[in-house]
């Protein structure tokens, strides 16, 4: 009854064809990944130190730590977050809560799914105009805050507005039947289950940033500074640029240097990464539905 | 199609929901045509028929959920207490008096106390002790309160079915309603929780108006007062229960449906 035919042979062969091709394709995704971590690990490792972390570069960048633009990174993503995140997370609600689907509307989502295509260098012109000139903030951690903020706009309204759409419309619509405005939903159903997923894809996007080199460095980032910013309106040294000054700009820089500070870099990002990570399995596993 | 003497009621005052010449239609599709009746003052009214009938779509026109489904539009009058709700600007203050019961219950992501004091507090109740008594009250009233008087403070989503269901009734009763909607509330409620909660709606009925729709003949019949029969997007016949239920139709197919020649 079971006897094998012709065909059953066929298909198991092409099966564990297809099924060694697309395990392959997976394998070759990975080593990419790999190679880099290994090489930075492998090469920058023997850099790493407390004091490299916490104290200045010396000897012009040749030497030393990388503590102002480690401080750099982090304020100008800390800046950049709390510019963004307040707008971002507002036109997320008012268009997945409060907007029809109209023309308008389209319109609105076309532009936001523009802006995500915008090329980073062009950000940092735009950067440039508005906020360095037009606003007269000079070249600051202001302005550079700012053009990372407009650049990951899009990416924090999309992940909000995911996070806003896993809440069951059957919620808001048996609030709604209660009497209950669309504020008076949105704040005492819709938002204390979505703001998990907020906060962890907001944290996840926009980490990303902290490796942006091309939107801050014509407006706020500093190719070497002998002293720390003292407030947003001052330039900073950033991690992305001391990478890139570090190992194409300053002769003499010893191997082990760029690498170190790439993976202090990556090392940030995968951090934040993993935060984000760890808090919403803490929190999916707290799911109220 | 309708007699229209007998849908319409002549003392005015006993009138809580007056539906005149209703029709519905989703993105030009009717769902109902034509509904001409009375809903009275305390009564429970019945509305049976098979699926597709457009009883749901009937009720949602009550309360103006039609404003959540953009391709849904509604023609015609409904009067609640005089007052035409289609052409209400204060649609919060419509709904907050109409209770809403669905067959599938939704338990809100909050605990089994914030499911029922989510309404008064909207209504603006801060004080605590007096949100426990109404907690208290429609949890009893919903005589689901023994069951769950030990873990107020536990999730209203992770109740049974049943349970579910009861918590969704208590928190439409904390909205304290002039008007009690239920859409086929025992689809996912075990027979016992079922007869608990049809005693549940006796008792309810001396306090405010209840409409009942159902899909279970017999359950028309144990609890309403008046029935109405729809079918196909049409509202075939409106009677006292017990008359229909002894035969005294005036379509034959509100006979056949209720003796279950079809369905």
């Amino acid at each position: 009854m079971f006897a094998q035919s012709s065909l059953n042979v066929r298909n198991k062969r092409v099966e564990s064809l297809f099924r060694t091709l697309f395990l392959l394709m997976t394998i070759l995704l990975i080593i990419p990944v790999v190679i880099i971590l290994g090489t930075l690990v492998a090469k920058g490792g023997g850099s790493l130190s407390i004091d490299f972390l916490f104290t200045d570069p010396t000897n012009g960048m040749t030497a030393g730590g990388i503590f102002p633009a480690l401080l750099g990174t982090i304020l100008i993503v800390v800046v950049a977050l709390i510019a963004s995140v307040p707008l971002g997370v507002a036109a997320a609600i008012y268009l997945n809560e409060y907007a029809g689907d109209n023309w308008f509307t389209r319109l609105i989502q076309l532009a936001i799914i523009n802006l995500a295509g915008v090329p980073s260098i062009v950000h940092a012109l735009f950067g440039v105009g508005a906020f360095v000139l037009f606003f007269g903030f000079g070249t600051s951690i202001l302005a550079a805050s700012l053009t990372l903020a407009i650049m990951t706009l899009p990416v924090v309204i999309v992940s909000t507005r995911e996070s806003l759409r896993s809440v069951p419309q059957a919620f808001r619509e048996a609030c709604w039947n209660m009497g209950a405005t669309r504020w008076q939903t949105i704040r005492r159903v819709v938002l204390p289950n979505a703001v998990s997923g907020i906060l962890t894809g907001i944290i996840l996007e926009v980490s990303r940033t902290a490796g942006e080199t091309a939107p801050i460095m014509f407006t706020g980032a500093a190719f070497f500074l002998p002293f720390l910013p003292q407030s947003v309106f001052d330039q900073t040294m950033a991690l992305s640029l001391h990478l890139f000054v570090v190992s194409t700009q300053v002769p003499g820089v010893p191997e082990g240097l760029p690498y170190g500070v790439a993976l202090v870099l990556i090392g940030l990002v995968l951090l934040m990464n993993s935060i984000s990570i760890a808090f919403r399995m803490y929190l999916r596993g707290k799911k109220k539905w | 199609m309708v007699n229209q003497a007998a849908a319409v009621t002549k003392n005015e005052a006993e009138v809580k929901i007056a539906v005149r010449d209703l029709s519905i239609s989703y993105g030009g599709v009717p769902a109902l045509t034509g509904v001409t009746l009375d809903v009275r003052e305390h009564e429970i009214f019945g509305i049976i028929g098979p699926a597709n009938a457009g009883k749901t779509s009937f009720i949602k026109t009550l309360n103006r959920m039609d404003t959540f489904d953009s391709s849904m539009k509604v023609e015609g009058q409904i009067l609640f207490n005089g007052l035409d709700v289609t052409k209400l600007k204060n649609i919060y203050a419509l709904r907050s008096r109409i209770g809403v019961v669905f067959p599938l219950p939704v338990g809100l992501p909050l605990t089994i106390y914030e499911n029922v004091a989510l309404s008064p507090r909207l209504r603006g109740i801060k004080d605590k002790s007096e949100l426990d008594v109404i907690v208290e009250r429609c949890l009893t009233r919903a005589a689901l309160w023994d069951e769950v008087k030990d873990r107020l403070s536990s999730l209203g989503s992770l109740l049974s079915g049943g349970q579910q269901q009861r918590l969704t009734i208590a928190r439409a009763l904390s909205q304290e309603p002039d008007v009690l909607m239920l859409d086929e509330f025992s689809i996912a409620v075990d027979p016992v929780t079922t007869m608990r909660i049809e005693d549940v709606l006796k008792e309810l009925k001396h306090e405010m108006t209840i409409i009942l729709v159902t899909n279970l003949v017999q359950q028309a019949r144990r609890l309403a007062d008046r029935t109405a029969f729809f079918l196909d997007g049409r509202c075939v016949e409106i009677g006292d229960t017990e008359e229909l239920f002894t035969g005294n139709v005036k379509d034959q197919k509100t006979l056949d449906y209720i003796e279950g020649k079809f369905g």
